[in-house]
């Protein structure tokens, strides 16, 4: 990170629970990120890992109770989102910050046309009249490849394949030329060739609108083609952020490499075991002490489960929430081929 | 022709629905499975891709009978299941066993553990013994602690219920396993757990496995072979390495194309083939090639042929009228057809 580019958001210490019958789940503990203009971050995790309670605090659409934000800042605009009166969040919701969830059918009203719901935003938020925002309507549905966009409006969600209704919701997302667009599990639903699609579609926008993009997946692939920088969580915790590249090839955190490892390679013959991470993740509510990993790690020593682990700086822009994220990482260093001179050489770069 | 070393010999399998009718208009045929033969060796895993709607799920289902087909047969270990009355079909049943996709929706919640997994052992009368104590070497083999088996489905993790799921499936010590979708649901971390499980039982049972996926990474990693669907048809079918290093038909190549590596170098130069389009409806699905809607290739006798699915390289069969034995690259093809125009 050069720092050049302006940030176009900037969460700090995001602390976000829940209260279940099992006590008080911490969903997003301490969560601290930057998003530059123009940039797309990746953010990966498991189920329960925070990934999309994160995104979900961005816009206050947590439901209180049983949920609350308990603390940290979400800056954007110089404004920190979580001080805004509900009026002037409303303003921001949905205009300048844009969410596409992972199924549209359940974001999409279906009792609703397309057009009223595409047209329903920009009346709002730009102050349309009917027939400017029906003609906004149908030049978004162009842009995201909806054929026949001047019939396909007055249909409804139901009448729409998988693939269409998730371009939709982008159309939607897109109408009021967002600056921040928040995608969360867009094409976990969607089928290959779609997925393929609808992917090309964001990068395509973005290289046109110069929007920045939060993209939340599982899915490793999609982050190792869609993002710059990647935030892996776990436990509601960050547990390594680093540029997309470096994050692929030198892992520091005994998690994040345990991933990478387990996804099948096609190149590996058929027959050997694929490394696997062993259990399950952690129960929120009793989390266990020190390194809510330590139980799973395949380099767990004793300190892992008793102290909490520091958020190590491994090189500029590359942290890891590990006690031996050093180690991790250079280990990460020689399987990648760096010999010791190059070591040294980003050492000194970074020094 | 039942070769012995076949487990399973698909023949020209076809199911078809009836779907929409209603008030207006005549019903319409849905061929959700087209004419499909297949056979699967013993011991092997057979992977079965595909998008959504192809057909997968239902040919996995009719070759168990749990959707009866419309014609066609299956022949299993030189029986004709599709012959058997429904009694003789149940006691076959016990050789034939299925692994769901969602495995919370195919456990009874008001069963324990130790009922869900022992009800197959009592139907087959199977126990030497009391039933609990096989439930807890079954529970033992797929990695869940017997001191488990009083309690309930949802007192357990996705991947957990999945390994139920496979522990009730290998109570009748089967032959064959459809497994539909076993890993869909689950996180990644998890994924790797189950399909490690799935191999380490087919090496130490001897079983046999049509795994169904729309996961090309997983199929590739756990096949034999693979046969890739579209539109009820089967129309690509090679082993796991080949179809993945040199796939030949149009839809095989633009399916592996589009499935993102976790690999930022080769992302960044990768060309993706993208598709346009949806897959179009098993109602009413193009004529003569079901792919020529999506094809670059397409020529127009895609519109009006049927393409057969012949052998093009050793062991390595595709449907596509434009590539053939002397000349398997399309795009080899394409630019002499180009050539021999201009």
């Amino acid at each position: 990170m050069s720092g050049t580019a302006e940030t176009i958001i900037s969460v700090e210490k995001l602390k976000t629970y829940f209260d279940t019958e099992d006590g008080r789940v911490m969903a997003v503990d301490d969560v601290t990120f930057e998003l530059k203009k123009g940039e797309t971050l990746g953010i990966v995790g498991e189920s329960g890992s925070g990934k999309s309670v994160t995104n979900l605090s961005i816009l206050r659409l947590i439901p209180e109770p049983p949920g609350k934000i308990a603390a940290g800042k979400i800056i954007f605009d110089g404004d920190d989102l979580l001080q805004l009166s509900v009026e002037e969040l409303r303003k921001v919701r949905g205009k300048r910050i844009a969410m596409v969830f992972q199924d549209p059918m359940t974001s999409l009203n279906p009792f609703l046309k397309i057009s009223t719901q595409l047209t329903e935003v920009t009346r709002l938020h730009l102050g349309h009249t009917h027939g400017e925002a029906r003609e906004h309507a149908i030049k978004m549905l162009k842009l995201v490849g909806i054929p026949d966009a001047e019939v396909r409006i007055d249909g409804y969600p139901h009448e729409l394949s998988g693939g269409m209704r998730q371009r939709v919701m982008i159309a939607m997302a897109l109408s009021c030329d967002p600056e921040l667009l928040i995608a969360d599990e867009p094409t976990t639903a969607l089928d290959v060739t779609i997925q393929a699609q609808i992917l090309e579609l964001i990068k395509d926008l973005k290289a046109r609108m110069g929007t920045s993009v939060i993209l939340i997946t599982h899915d490793l692939g999609v982050v190792a083609g869609m993002t710059d920088h990647v935030i892996v969580m776990y436990a509601g915790k960050i547990f390594e952020r680093a540029r997309t590249a470096d994050l692929f090839s030198r892992p520091g955190n005994p998690y994040t490499r345990g991933l990478l490892r387990s996804v099948p390679d096609p190149e590996h013959e058929r027959g050997e075991p694929l490394y696997q991470i062993p259990g399950l993740p952690p129960d929120l509510a009793d989390p266990p002490p020190g390194c809510p990993f330590a139980p799973r790690c395949d380099r767990t020593e004793d300190i892992c489960r008793t102290e909490f682990p520091p958020f190590v700086e491994l090189h500029s822009g590359h942290h890891s929430l590990c006690h031996f994220a050093r180690e991790v990482w250079e280990e990460s260093l020689q399987t990648a081929g760096v010999d010791r001179r190059e070591l040294e050489d980003i050492r000194s770069v970074d020094g | 022709m039942p070769n012995s070393d076949n487990l399973i010999t698909i023949d020209d399998l076809q199911v078809h629905y009836r779907s929409g009718g209603g008030l207006f208009g005549g019903s319409k045929t849905v061929k959700a499975v087209d004419g499909v033969s297949l056979e699967i060796k013993k011991g092997e895993t057979l992977g079965l891709v595909g998008e959504s709607g192809c057909g997968k799920s239902t040919l996995g289902r009719a070759i168990l009978r749990l959707t009866e087909p419309t014609s066609g047969s299956v022949t299993f270990d030189g029986k004709d299941l599709s012959a058997l009355s429904n009694d003789a079909m149940r006691e076959q049943r016990r050789h034939l066993q299925m692994i769901f996709q969602d495995p919370y929706a195919s456990l009874n919640p008001r069963m324990t553990v130790g009922q869900i997994i022992g009800e197959p052992i009592r139907t087959f009368g199977l126990a030497n013994g009391s039933p609990d104590r096989r439930v807890s070497e079954l529970m033992e083999t797929v990695g869940l602690s017997p001191r488990f088996i009083k309690r309930y489905p949802h007192e357990f993790s996705g991947g957990q219920r999945q390994r139920i799921g496979i522990a009730r499936a290998l109570a009748v010590d089967p032959d064959f396993i459809v497994a539909d979708e076993p890993i869909s649901a689950l996180d990644v971390s998890i994924q790797a757990q189950i399909m490690n499980l799935m191999q380490k039982l087919q090496s130490e049972k001897g079983l046999t496995y049509l795994f169904i996926s729309h996961d090309l990474r997983a199929v590739r990693h756990l096949s034999d072979r693979v046969a890739v669907m579209y539109l009820g048809r089967i129309v690509e079918l090679a082993d796991g390495r080949d179809i993945y290093a040199d796939p030949l038909m149009p839809y095989t190549k633009a399916l592996i194309s589009a499935v993102p590596v976790p690999d930022p170098a080769i992302e960044a130069k990768r060309e993706r083939i993208i598709l346009k389009g949806d897959v179009p409806s098993p109602i009413d699905p193009p004529a003569g090639c079901h792919f020529h809607t999506r094809c670059r290739y397409a020529i127009p006798e895609c519109k009006t042929v049927v393409p057969r699915l012949v052998e093009i390289k050793p062991r390595h069969f595709a449907a596509c009228i434009r590539i053939n034995a002397e000349c398997a690259d399309i795009d080899a093809n394409e630019v002499n057809s180009r050539g021999a125009i201009q």
